[in-house]
């Protein structure tokens, strides 16, 4: 397997970040020369790559490395930090994200998040946590179809069986495995082309981790996902592809098994094999 | 540097085959040794390092497993495991055959020579000569130099062809020959299996260096 991991590689191009994509995929997003500042502070530099569609793509780094603040420019999420700017072009099906005539909201609607910490809203029902996206997107227009996609959006998210018997009860009281499913339940509720997650395991316990990395896998049918893990096993076991960043810059962006058993660049080979970081 | 225990280890693995490698280096040896001067003793004990060589192969893998199960290794460190794993099947298997030479040397006891052995102590030569070589391009991460031991191994094929064909002559000529001749072609082939084993550490030298597979030395036999 590893021979056809560097086999493949041979055919696809060794300096550039950006990847061939493989006939039966699309290029979704299209980041050219991204970079972004916390006020004089560089955080991504001059970043280039590509997402395939439909498959999940993961960004490792050490802690700093500008990969969170990465993918918050993929859906205009840095620009709301403080002092957050951002250069370059980020073009979702060739539109560019940053121009002037697109609306952050619809953006943040077509590439939806989830958070490191579950971000459920605890006051509100777990029927509501799902239903809150969309009724804020006004995608549905009857009370049935907002019951459809709810049930449909858990369901997804492997999370309908354990509480289709309590969705009225508090998002709250749901263990943090499912607290971060229902998160992705109501990303998956507005009907997102890109979901980005930032670290969605690091509060879980092992077995909740394992859900979500099988619901990635599954999503991924579906769904764009992107993901930033400081978990590398993660990383290797549900990405198709690997991009490893360093001090802002895209270092290697590979098929994830060539990037963990030949990296091209000593700095990832130093970083995956723990000689740093 | 961070992870300095593991990488401890991972540095003490490739030190144990060394040690592995050392060892059926010497049992080559002796085998020839031991056929050559008919020296019963010095094959009875190849015979019985042989089961040492098995634990210690053993026992690398199981530390190597240890490594693989609670570290995680990625990239490079992932590839010297996967190689060393390989090398020491290797290492067991060329042991195995210099503790047949050893039995060939057993059997053949104080029966009265057929020819003085002179090819045969040759392609041990080489086989042992190729074997360390193998082994430094191993624990110095040298493709390059995995790749030019692979070319001798022609030569081996070359003696063992040599071998056969003289053999061959004698039990033609004299079928009563048969059975002592019989016994040095076992050792030949022995040895010709032998080189090609070099061969695979040489494979798995390059694999562990570079990432890529490659078939070096495809054997006449």
């Amino acid at each position: 397997m590893v021979h056809e991991a560097v086999n493949q590689a041979d055919k696809e191009s060794r300096s550039e970040a950006v990847a061939a994509a493989p006939v039966h995929v699309r290029n979704i997003l299209e980041v050219k020369n991204l970079s972004a500042w916390y006020g004089n502070m560089m955080a991504v530099n001059n970043l280039t790559m590509s997402i395939h569609s439909r498959s999940i793509t993961a960004i490792i780094g050490p802690s700093g490395c500008g990969k969170s603040t990465f993918i918050r420019c993929l859906n205009r999420m840095h620009e709301v930090s403080d002092g957050g700017r951002v250069e370059g072009k980020v073009l979702l099906d060739g539109k560019d994200l940053y121009a002037r005539d697109v609306d952050p909201v619809e953006i943040r609607r077509r590439i939806g998040m989830v958070f490191q910490k579950p971000s459920v809203f605890p006051t509100m029902s777990i029927f509501d946590n799902v239903a809150s996206g969309i009724s804020l997107t006004r995608l549905w227009s009857r009370k049935r179809d907002l019951q459809d996609v709810v049930e449909r959006s858990l369901k997804k998210a492997a999370l309908w069986e354990e509480v289709k018997d309590k969705l009225n009860q508090s998002g709250g009281s749901l263990s943090g495995g499912q607290q971060q499913r229902l998160c992705i339940a109501r990303a998956i509720a507005i009907a997102p082309e890109i979901i980005l997650m930032d670290e969605p395991c690091s509060a879980l316990d092992p077995i909740s981790t394992l859900k979500i990395e099988e619901l990635m896998l599954e999503i991924k049918k579906d769904y764009t996902v992107i993901i930033v893990t400081h978990n590398m096993q993660q990383a290797a076991r549900v990405s198709d592809r690997t991009g490893f960043m360093l001090l802002g810059e895209l270092i290697e962006y590979a098929p994830t098994k060539e990037v963990f058993t030949v990296p091209k660049d000593k700095r990832t080979e130093d970083y995956i094999t723990g000689r740093f970081g | 540097m961070p992870r300095e225990t593991y990488q401890r280890h991972l540095r003490e693995i490739q030190d144990e085959v060394m040690e592995m490698g050392g060892t059926v280096e010497k049992a080559l040896e002796w085998s020839m040794q031991a056929l050559k001067n008919r020296d019963l003793e010095l094959a009875k004990k190849v015979v019985d390092n042989d089961k040492e060589i098995d634990k210690k192969r053993f026992a690398i893998e199981e530390q190597a497993l240890d490594l693989m199960s609670t570290q995680a290794p990625m990239a490079s460190d992932l590839r010297i495991l996967l190689a060393t794993l390989s090398v020491i099947t290797d290492l067991e298997r060329m042991a195995d055959h210099a503790a047949g030479n050893a039995k060939v040397a057993i059997l053949i006891g104080d029966e009265p020579p057929l020819k003085p052995l002179i090819d045969l102590p040759r392609m041990n030569e080489i086989v042992i000569d190729m074997l360390h070589k193998s082994l430094d391009a191993f624990i110095h991460h040298d493709a390059e130099a995995a790749r030019q031991i692979v070319s001798r191994d022609d030569e081996i094929d070359h003696l063992y062809d040599q071998v056969f064909r003289e053999l061959l002559i004698f039990m033609m000529e004299d079928p009563r020959t048969i059975t002592r001749a019989e016994r040095l072609i076992w050792v030949g082939h022995n040895l010709e299996r032998t080189g090609d084993r070099v061969t695979n550490i040489c494979e798995r030298v390059v694999f562990m260096v570079t990432g890529k597979m490659e078939e070096m030395n495809i054997s006449t036999y």
